[in-house]
Parts: C-alpha cells; structure tokens; sequence
C-alpha cells in the first residue's frame, strides 16, 4: 500500500465526488419533478393516462441503466434529426446525457413508490377530506401527497442511495465523477488498490451522510409517532 | 424491424453469456447470502458484526467501482502470490470469475437480509412442534425451515435477480464479450449505436418479462396449500 499515493489523491478524489453530488442531487430534484405527475397518472383510472406511464416506468426499470446512458450519449447522435434539432448542444454534452439519463431513471423507480405509498394513504384521510369540501386539487395537495411523502420516504431513501451507486456509471461516457477520477489516476499510476479504495470511502462516507439525514427527516416528518417530551 | 445489418448472432452469443454469468452469479449469491444470514442471526458477536459490515459496504459501494476493485485490485493480488510462490509468468483473473465474484457478493448482501426476515417469519412454535415430535436438527431444517424460508424469501429474492440481470451489463467494462459488450462492438463497426442499443435494451427487457412470468408462477408453487386471505 502507498500511502503518500492515497494521500496525494485526495484532492482530485474530492473533486470527483463533489462531481458526483451535483449528478446525483440534480437528478433526483428533477427526477421527483417528474416521478410526482407520473405517479399521480399511474393511479389514474383513465388508460390513457396510467398505460403510457406504466409502459414508461417499465421500460427504464426493466433495462440497465448502463445500456440507458449509452443510448442518450453515442445513440441519439446516429439520427440525422437530432443532430439537427435544437437540443443537439444539449445532448453533446456528457454530463447533460448523464442527467438526463438519470433524471428519467429515478423518476420511473421513484414514480413506482409514490404509487404504492399513494395508494397506502388511509381512505379514511381521503373521504374526510371530501366530505369537507376540499377540491380534487386541494385534497392533493394539502392529504394525499404530504401523506405519501411519509410514507415512501424509507424507500425513497434506498432509491436515492441507489442513484449515488448508479451515478458511478457516469464514468463510463467519459465522465469525471468520484469513480471516473479515481479509474484516470489508476490508468496513470497503475495503482489501483490505492485509488479505488479512497473512492470507495468516499461512497461510503456520501451514503453515511445520506442515511443520517433520512433518519432527521424521517424524525421530523412524524411529530405524531414521538413520545411526549414531558411525559413521566 | 431493426436492421442488424448481420451482427445479430453476435448478440446472441452475448446474451447467452450474459444468461451464464447471472446464472453463475447467483448460484454463488445463494450461498453468500445464506452464510451472511447465518452469521447475522448468531450468537457470535464477531459473525454478527463481520455480516453488518458485509452490508453495510455493499449497501454504500457502487457495483461498478467494487468490480473495478475485484478484477484490477484481484489480479495484482494474485499475480504477487503468484510472484512470491516463485511464478515467473504473468497472470491475471479472467473477467468472467471476476464478475460472477462481484455480483455474486452485491446479490449476497442483500439476499443476507431477505433470508434473515424469511428466517424471522417462521414460527417458533413449529421449529418447537418438529423437535417435540423427535426430529433431528437436519430433518427439521429440511421439513419445516427450508419450504417456509423459501416462500417468504421468493418475492425478495426474485426482485434480487431482476437487479443483478441488469448488473451484467456492468461486466462489459472489464472486457468481457457478454451482450452489452457485443452490442458495442458492433455500434463500433457499424456507427449505428442507437440501433444495437436499443437491440441490446429489448434483449434485457425480453430477459425480464421471463423472469417475472417465471417468478409469479414459482411464487404461486410456493405459496401451494396456504390459505389465501
């Protein structure tokens, strides 16, 4: 083992993982953008709104992600059309490929939780809320969806931890997350104990991170579950 | 129909050794994850925390980095072995051993958990009953653990193999000519990409339809004689 080596590294490591961060934490905020409207059609008792979704969400989680990304950053070139379009500068650019990859991704996983949590929030809840009068609008905005937030946030948490492991293909299509640098240092240094260990660390430490604040969040979101501060 | 311009068999070819290698995998898997549960479920402080530790690092590790650890990190530990036993040659591991390594410990720490629960949801009473009724540690095992343990861990496990189908196709980075690598191939010499993506994304779409039709109907066997709510 080469200390000095994993010591030297760290620098560029962090620049990689902070890398990482950005793919991850914008294609989840964007993915939920997408993944609440999916789900709420997903539930929907018109076919042609929850068929289309429902043929969506199984295509992306039926196929790898790696075969995903590489359809967006070496397929979408092949068609004349897109190459043409407006969005060609968009999907040159490999880390708006991968964005764009993940972003989808997550959405149909993250879709597929908040249908099993929307369709878990009590009916009672629901029917309470009709018979106060709420408008479809208001009643999902101000029951359902706060409600399925609760209740899919433990399997939220697994999906954003598996996003932080899928954003590593990243590398792949030439990009310099945590383990894209890492896997340049190795080819240079031949190293690869080292390097990829200090990555690996550095994951671990992202999804330690992750899981602390799943926890916070889970605490704060459940006033309701906590034993009374006073109690004897 | 998309036009594969002659490439077609190759895919093939990668799809059948995509099939072995999760095969393989999870063959491996099975036997990880059960020496996993069995160590959490221990009396044994040090087996109980060596299992956490298993999970923990799966759970927090991408597939891909861990399988960059196994096949380049692997083959130099086995070529300074090799080195230091007096070898002269160069070796290294091929990436078929080392994918199935890798994939058969990302599926084993999870399946450590499915069969942990699975264990958990047998009654006690039963294991109790069979030893009442003068059954030996195996008997009881076989009779009364194992058909349980399978019917509540199948749903887990199938979901398990659904996602270490689509992880072969991380094998294709260090080299191994499975399907994703064989549809690179031929994007290369082609320069039709999307097509053989896309090729490649229905084979491993027509992979999971199987496994889920396969999975309903073993779950439904498994489930036999149970009472339906």
């Amino acid at each position: 083992m080469d200390f000095q080596l994993m010591i030297d590294s760290i620098p560029q490591l962090l620049e990689g993982a902070w890398m990482t961060v950005k793919l991850v934490a914008l294609a989840l905020a964007l993915g939920i953008c997408l993944a609440i409207p999916l789900a709420l059609a997903r539930v929907s008792k018109n076919p042609f709104l929850w068929m289309p979704v429902y043929g969506f969400i199984f295509v992306f989680r039926g196929t790898p992600l790696l075969v995903q990304i590489f359809i967006v950053y070496y397929g979408l070139g092949q068609s004349e059309a897109v190459r043409e379009s407006i969005f060609w500068p968009f999907f040159k650019e490999a880390y708006w490929c991968a964005i764009f990859t993940f972003t989808l991704n997550t959405s149909a996983y993250t879709a597929e939780i908040l249908r099993g949590a929307i369709q878990a929030v009590p009916h009672g809840e629901v029917e309470a809320a009709r018979a106060l009068g709420m408008p479809r609008l208001l009643m999902l905005r101000r029951v359902v969806v706060p409600r399925a937030f609760r209740l899919a946030l433990p399997a939220y948490g697994n999906e954003i931890i598996l996003m932080l492991k899928g954003s590593a293909l990243a590398s792949t299509i030439t990009l310099l997350d945590l383990t894209g640098v890492a896997r340049v240092i190795v080819a240079r240094t031949f190293a690869p104990y080292e390097l990829f260990i200090m990555a690996a660390i550095m994951y671990l430490a992202l999804t330690l991170l992750i899981v602390r604040a799943l926890k916070y969040a889970e605490w704060r979101l459940s006033p309701h579950l906590r034993p009374p501060r006073h109690s004897k | 129909m998309i036009e594969l311009h002659g490439y077609g068999p190759l895919l093939l070819d990668g799809a059948w050794l995509t099939v072995r290698v999760a095969f393989a995998s999870v063959a491996v898997g099975l036997v990880f994850g059960l020496i996993g549960a069995t160590a959490k479920l221990s009396n044994n402080r040090v087996a109980r925390g060596a299992a956490t530790a298993y999970t923990a690092i799966v759970r927090g590790i991408p597939e891909l980095l861990l399988l960059l650890i196994v096949f380049y990190g692997g083959s130099l530990l086995v070529q300074q072995i090799w080195l230091g036993l007096g070898g002269e040659s160069y070796v290294e591991i091929k990436p078929f051993v080392a994918g199935t390594f890798t994939l058969a410990f990302v599926f084993g720490a999870y399946a450590t958990e499915v069969f942990r629960g699975a264990i958990l949801s047998v009654p006690k009473g039963q294991v109790e009953a069979a030893y009442a009724m003068g059954m030996g540690r195996f008997q009881m095992f076989r009779r009364v653990m194992l058909p349980q343990v399978w019917r509540f861990a199948l749903p887990g496990l199938g979901n398990l193999w659904l996602v270490l189908l689509k992880d072969t196709s991380l094998i294709s980075v260090v080299n191994l000519n499975e399907l994703m690598y064989n549809s690179r191939s031929a994007a290369g010499a082609t320069r039709e990409p999307f097509t053989f993506f896309v090729a490649a994304a229905i084979i491993y779409l027509g992979f999971t339809i199987i496994s889920m039709i396969v999975l309903q109907y073993s779950e439904r066997r498994a489930r036999r004689g149970v009472r339906q709510s």
